[in-house]
């Protein structure tokens, strides 16, 4: 591959060779040839990437701004779906009890579920990690006292903890101050209730890393555990690992929802997907369904994407399945 | 066998030590209760008498030994919001809970384990794929979103669809409160009015559907698991019937690990049951502890954090003993692994 003279690559010569190599290996892989072979796959990926494109670009995609208070009308509230009798072209899903487009708050909607999602997913990876990798590595009583809260944890459902964490947090902080912090304190409350499963995966194998001769040498030679840790451990347990985070992405954008529906999440003034169920559900009777079955359509349709992705990448990565 | 029912106590006392104590500090740190009780001209000497009165200014350790002891006797104060003591509210809404979680656990249970029986044995059926598309649809759906769905078609447009149909297919089903219930002794019950079964069966529907999937999911998993051994090939080679093959020795073999399962979400099943309650307006424990986080009633929190602790708790007792009990292969497995220590 001839590199242009004029316009040498700023990380030397290698680099533009590497990426066509790592691509070259990632479309020879197993991995690859699977996700080619499942037609439900490719088409839960599409949906996955539609939906993380649209929340990131929200702005440029949804066809009006439902928080620009100079563009929503009180006039254009309750506009049924285009197809029904009454539907309006500027507004495909029809419009809520303040005129909102449905189409947009739920693209502004999937922004703020997808945020917390993610954020919570890493915020719990980071953390079980960090304590699987130590209760693994150094054993003894940290592992001890490590493990029987998780053990304790996990006698009690997910969405409990969240609630609960969450209800602290308003009881605990000033009113003004809890709308302004709510996106870390629900990070936290559901970040905090799903850590458990990185760090039992993570500390099995951290157990079995510990005791080879590669980490023992890495030992002799005075790297630092924490090195060790990083370098030499933690690579080998990323593949369960990302497995229980997809499947975890899932489950944790239904875990916002649920709060935010029993409202306690997300404030209405920025509403996520299940803040969006909970405020139309109170016009299900009155026949305005398409407020809140757009946005339910749109959590499940999203859900189950990941959760078929989550499902095809555990046995992807599995080789005894293969 | 008794040093294990000894440690799996001390386990569980330990784990109701802890969650009391979360509640505790709940109650006492969290705003300032004696600020909850008095009004606004109340003098300090005044709140301070008080204070000194309700014991507020004890030790810590004497005010979690205090508060523990309360809570045994079920006394876990007065809800600032009602004005009413808890244990009184509490007891109030238990049966709504109770009788929609048992409802909920016995749908799951009846329809769950045929489905995966059906789907387990016939692998490749039309039926079967129809079965999994379902769970897979029950897993992704939050629950919330299932009450709506069944509240729009058998509450709104249930008329609309016959109508439409040109024949009366769906029944117009309530989706509001308990209907009409019941006074036996202080248990108020929604069995023996035909208001009250009705409007039972969309909650333990949503309630049920996810529990229902899981069992599903594990009942075909340990059916396919089973019908793999040794012993399935050897009971077909000595010319047993299908019948008894399936479910003398098949389905018999994968119950253990059903019943400890279906326990264990008996304490999820009632902990999910807020979100089914809130949908449905239903008038249960759950209803009052999303409430009392809304309005921050702490003595209300408090104490449903200990019932729902004190229910997992026992719950997860009974199921293992009764596991250990059931499965003479686990004991030996500990003994095994106690040998090798």
């Amino acid at each position: 591959m001839a590199v242009n003279p004029e316009r040498p690559l700023a990380a030397g010569p290698g680099l533009g060779e590497r990426i066509v190599d790592v691509t070259k290996r990632f479309f020879d892989s197993d991995i690859w040839y699977s996700f080619t072979r499942s037609p439900v796959i490719i088409v839960s990926a599409v949906i996955t990437l539609i939906f993380v494109g649209a929340s990131a670009f929200a702005p440029l995609v949804a066809p009006n701004n439902p928080f620009d208070l100079a563009t929503i009308d009180l006039l254009d509230s309750f506009i049924p779906p285009i197809w029904q009798d009454g539907g309006d072209a500027r507004f495909l899903l029809g419009t809520d009890d303040q005129g909102r487009g449905i189409l947009s708050t739920i693209i502004y909607g999937s922004r703020i579920s997808l945020g917390v999602g993610f954020a919570s997913v890493l915020f719990a990876m980071v953390l079980g990690i960090s304590l699987g990798l130590i209760s693994g590595y150094f054993g003894g009583t940290i592992d001890a006292i490590i493990m029987r809260a998780a053990d304790v944890q996990l006698t009690f459902p997910a969405i409990l903890i969240a609630l609960l964490i969450d209800g602290l947090a308003r009881a605990v902080l000033p009113r003004d101050f809890h709308s302004e912090v709510w996106f870390y304190v629900l990070v936290l409350a559901i970040g905090l209730s799903f850590w458990v499963q990185y760090a039992r995966t993570v500390r099995g194998s951290a157990m079995v890393e510990r005791n080879k001769e590669y980490v023992q040498a890495a030992r002799v030679i005075g790297i630092p555990p924490i090195l060790i840790m990083l370098r030499h451990v933690l690579p080998n347990v990323m593949g369960p690992v990302l497995v229980i985070a997809t499947i975890n992405l899932a489950i944790a954008v239904i875990t916002e929802a649920t709060l935010s529906f029993l409202g306690v999440g997300v404030p209405l003034t920025s509403p996520s997907l299940g803040t969006l169920i909970r405020v139309g559900n109170d016009f299900l009777f009155s026949g305005e369904w398409w407020i809140t079955i757009f946005p339910g359509v749109a959590l499940a349709v999203l859900v189950l994407a990941v959760n078929l992705l989550g499902d095809w990448l555990r046995d992807a990565l599995n080789p005894k399945l293969r | 066998m008794i040093a294990f029912v000894v440690r799996r106590l001390l386990q569980s006392i330990f784990v109701m030590l802890a969650v009391g104590f979360i509640a505790f500090s709940l109650f006492n740190y969290v705003g300032d209760p004696i600020n909850n009780m008095v009004g606004q001209d109340t003098t300090l000497e005044q709140r301070q008498e008080l204070r000194e009165r309700l014991g507020l200014d004890d030790p810590f350790v004497v005010q979690y030994g205090r508060f523990l002891v309360k809570a045994v006797q079920g006394d876990f104060g007065i809800s600032y919001r009602h004005r009413r003591p808890v244990s009184q509210l509490i007891a109030e809404r238990m049966p709504a809970t109770l009788e929609l979680s048992l409802v909920a656990a016995f749908l799951a249970l009846f329809i769950g384990v045929p489905m995966g029986v059906y789907t387990g044995l016939h692998r490749r059926g039309f039926l079967s794929q129809v079965f999994l598309t379902i769970s897979l649809i029950g897993v992704s759906l939050p629950t919330f979103l299932i009450g709506i769905l069944l509240i729009l078609i058998f509450g709104v447009m249930s008329q609309d669809i016959n109508a439409a149909l040109g024949l009366s297919l769906l029944p117009q089903l309530p989706t509001f409160g308990r209907g009409e219930v019941t006074q036996v002794g202080w248990w108020s019950t929604g069995f023996l009015t035909q208001s009250g079964i009705l409007a039972l069966i969309l909650p333990s529907i949503t309630l049920a559907l996810f529990q229902m999937t899981l069992i599903m999911r594990l009942v075909r998993s340990e059916m396919l698991e089973v019908l793999r051994t040794d012993y399935i090939k050897f009971a077909r080679a000595r010319g047993l019937t299908n019948r008894a093959v399936n479910f003398g020795h098949a389905l018999k073999n994968t119950l253990v690990p059903v019943i400890t399962i279906t326990g264990l979400q008996l304490g999820s099943i009632i902990a999910f049951a807020l979100i089914t309650e809130q949908v449905f307006q239903w008038p249960g424990m759950g209803l009052l502890f999303i409430q009392a986080i809304n309005e921050v009633d702490i003595p209300v929190m408090a104490s449903y954090l200990m019932m729902i602790g004190f229910f997992f708790v026992v719950i997860n007792l009974i199921v293992d003993l009764l596991y250990y009990v059931v499965d003479p292969r686990l004991r030996a497995d500990r003994a095994v692994a106690a040998g090798h220590q």
